[in-house]
């Protein structure tokens, strides 16, 4: 389990993060010059948690609790897949390097690592981050520049790659699971919700996202269990 | 936006993503026994998801109908299995198609 190893089985996740993040880059520039929005994609490492983050901070009511919370939600899954990683891990990946590494816990570096058959090693895992952590922030980066300089008609067409990725992610679980299916439509009639119904237009984007995600989630937990035995590569396919 | 605040919203974000990570990852070894909020975490990656793309899809262009039309062919797209990629292409495409080129063609 060598670094180069790692580096060359990152190599096709740092492409497509390379792509996903050139959306968020542009979705980013509407707000904040291309420094700042890169330096999100630095500290983050994260799909879902970026955009809707952005969303608050260009929400003039958004607030820091507001951030934490949505954060925490839409994030708390790499908890999950950090607890299944750490029965992966070779014996001498020690505290100091799990602190060091754990930026790297994403949907798709996560499931790479745990589909390995000999255990994880500290070096195999950071050479694994490399390209998609480049990737991730210079396609933002290009994104942002981008967002600046190409025409008003190709930036607006760009706006809803996100959205397809996260379309890409979520229909063929909705195929593959009824339970699944369930829960977001649940999800979706409670974003309806809050789009259109007068008395609920008062909470923020964030919030609202948090509370049609708690609701649906709840319920398929509390009407649809999961088998008994968790598969850990049931979360392949996510993006970061 | 301030700076300070821009500043203030990227350490709580960057600071709770980077706890949900590490924290667990140095202190639990074994499995959630609660097969409840196992159930739970399994759903909130996709309810989350779709919570954040529908309605918001529909506005994040200039025209509401290439926001449906870029739904709707995002998912046939998904059908298909083009994955993450191909799937975004598609929906780009989409509203390339409605909004930059359809105008054109009526003018």
């Amino acid at each position: 389990m060598k670094f180069t190893k790692g580096v060359k089985d990152g190599l096709p996740i740092g492409l497509g993060y390379f792509a996903v993040s050139f959306s968020f880059g542009i979705a980013g520039s509407k707000f904040f010059s291309w420094a700042l929005v890169t330096l999100i994609s630095m500290t983050n490492l994260t799909s879902a948690g970026q955009f809707a983050g952005l969303q608050i901070m260009a929400d003039a009511a958004g607030t820091f609790i507001e951030m934490a919370i949505a954060t925490f939600f839409i994030n708390l899954r790499y908890s999950l897949m950090a607890i299944s990683l750490s029965q992966k891990v070779a014996p001498n990946f020690g505290t100091f390097k799990r602190l060091l590494l754990a930026t790297g816990i994403t949907d798709e570096i996560y499931a790479l690592a745990v589909s390995q058959a000999s255990p994880v090693t500290a070096r195999y895992f950071a050479g694994l981050m490399v390209l998609p952590y480049i990737g991730w922030s210079s396609g933002t980066l290009c994104g942002a520049v981008c967002g600046e300089i190409l025409p008003a008609v190709v930036t607006n067409a760009l706006g809803v790659a996100l959205y397809g990725m996260f379309v890409a992610i979520v229909v063929p679980q909705m195929k593959a699971s009824r339970p699944t299916l369930v829960a977001v439509l649940i999800a979706i009639a409670c974003s309806f919700a809050f789009k259109f119904v007068p008395a609920l237009s008062g909470v923020t984007v964030g919030f609202a996202i948090i509370i049609c995600a708690l609701v649906a989630s709840l319920l398929g937990a509390a009407f649809f269990p999961i088998k008994d035995e968790p598969d850990d590569n049931s979360e392949q396919g996510e993006a970061a | 936006m301030s700076l300070r605040d821009y500043f203030v919203f990227l350490t709580v974000m960057a600071g709770v993503t980077y706890l949900l990570r590490a924290v667990p990852f140095i202190l639990l070894k074994g499995k959630i026994k609660s097969r409840f909020w196992r159930s739970f975490l399994a759903y909130v990656p996709y309810t989350v998801l779709a919570a954040m793309t529908v309605p918001a899809i529909f506005y994040s262009t200039d025209s509401k109908t290439s926001g449906v039309c870029a739904l709707v062919t995002a998912v046939v797209a998904s059908f298909c299995r083009l994955g993450l990629v191909g799937v975004a292409v598609v929906a780009c495409c989409t509203v390339l198609c409605i909004d930059g080129l359809l105008p054109m063609l009526f003018l």
